[in-house]
């Protein structure tokens, strides 16, 4: 489990020293209340560095900063990931996607009406990176997911 | 992650994520987020269980109904371990019998791998998939790479149009990927810990990943000292 008190001393001051560079958000910002959930169209975003066997890997250079497409109906066969971060746990989603990427939980939630529907499209970043870096393409994500008339968004890390 | 809930959200898309590290989350103030006490790299808890998945991914949707925020709730469920995971359930699946001259770890790497290719077709074959593909090169060609380059920082990339940077990130992803596979092939070996151990300090892939280490700490070349720095997981290396 991700307890602090359970990391070694080095990792414990790796993540704490992380938290300085996460200023600047308020909590003031944007709330958008979506429709009821059994009307709600849902898309992941992970930052999981994952992508299609063939994409540009999340190695180095500006393509880093990118998202990569996941199709919805894309097999689990052609999911890889590429992330940098080397501290993390590889084996489950290695195992199982939906330890990571829940695409088929979120198919079962549909198919029972529970949530409205999933998105044609699903999106990767890789998190390894500062959070600003992240900021334009991830402002230019919600237009494509706007057009796929995407209501929320389930955001998953490693 | 956080960073991002906060962009969709004043783009018009509502959002909700998961937290794994909450004194993060804590920071960025998230429009909603479902903090889960999981390791890192398992956001939904345990792979093949669908029932515990369900009830994380539920957790976090039903966050989606809250009249304002910041929402920052606890899911308190603890992932089930699997059958056999704990320490002294880790089987390693081979031996690696020292029958290569004592030292020569390039030799010992091309065995372990040569020795692990029957689990590594079990896992395929039973998965149905790998994520060792990565670079393109045969696991053999990359250990053969990365054995060169933790012995000499001047060898080029494997690939004219791709940097050293890059190149080693791909095969060090490509080993450890194979080699975490392989040993998920055999009943008993799925403590996800205890195979990072394995990997990482019983192996001449590990060894050499150590050696690789500080050849590029020690380097001159940028890149092979930004790789240096990440080479080897923290909990593997002093403070």
């Amino acid at each position: 489990m991700v307890r602090l008190a359970d990391l070694s001393e080095t990792e414990r001051k790796g993540m704490l020293g992380r938290i300085k560079e996460l200023s600047g958000f308020n909590g003031a910002g944007a709330w958008i209340t979506p429709p009821r959930l059994s009307d709600c169209r849902v898309a992941i975003v992970t930052t999981a560095g994952i992508h299609r066997h063939g994409d540009v890997p999340f190695t180095e250079g500006p393509a880093q900063a990118d998202y990569r497409v996941i199709p919805g109906n894309t097999p689990a066969a052609d999911i890889t990931m590429s992330h940098n971060s080397i501290n993390y746990d590889r084996t489950g989603f290695q195992q199982d996607i939906n330890v990571v990427f829940p695409i088929d939980r979120l198919r079962e939630l549909a198919a029972e009406k529970v949530i409205g529907g999933v998105a044609d499209y699903h999106y990767s970043f890789m998190g390894a990176l500062p959070a600003k870096a992240l900021e334009p393409r991830g402002r230019a994500l919600a237009g494509l997911l706007k057009k796929d008339k995407v209501d929320a968004v389930i955001l998953t890390p490693v | 992650m956080s960073a991002l809930g906060h962009y969709l959200e004043e783009e018009g898309i509502a959002t909700v994520a998961i937290s794994l590290v909450r004194e993060h989350t804590e920071a960025m103030k998230p429009p909603r987020a479902l903090w889960v006490p999981f390791v890192l790299g398992r956001p939904f808890g345990i792979p093949n269980d669908a029932q515990f998945q369900r009830r994380v991914l539920l957790a976090a949707l039903r966050l989606l109904e809250k009249p304002s925020g910041p929402v920052l709730e606890d899911f308190t469920e603890e992932a089930p371990a699997p059958t056999g995971d704990d320490a002294e359930a880790f089987v390693c699946p081979v031996s690696f019998a020292p029958t290569v001259a004592e030292g020569d770890v390039a030799a010992e790497f091309q065995r372990e791998i040569a020795e692990l290719s029957t689990w590594h077709e079990l896992t395929m074959n039973r998965r149905g998939r790998t994520t060792a593909t990565l670079s393109g090169l045969s696991i053999a060609e990359a250990a053969k790479f990365v054995s060169e380059l933790s012995e000499n920082d001047a060898i080029p990339s494997y690939r004219k149009d791709l940097d050293i940077l890059p190149a080693v990130r791909l095969v060090c992803h490509d080993i450890r990927a194979y080699y975490l596979e392989s040993v998920a092939a055999q009943p008993g070996a799925k403590a996800a810990a205890e195979a990072e151990e394995w990997f990482w300090t019983k192996t001449a892939a590990g060894k050499t990943m150590f050696r690789l280490r500080e050849t590029c700490n020690a380097s001159k070349n940028e890149e092979l000292q930004r790789f240096g720095l990440r080479a080897v997981p923290t909990r593997f290396t002093p403070a």
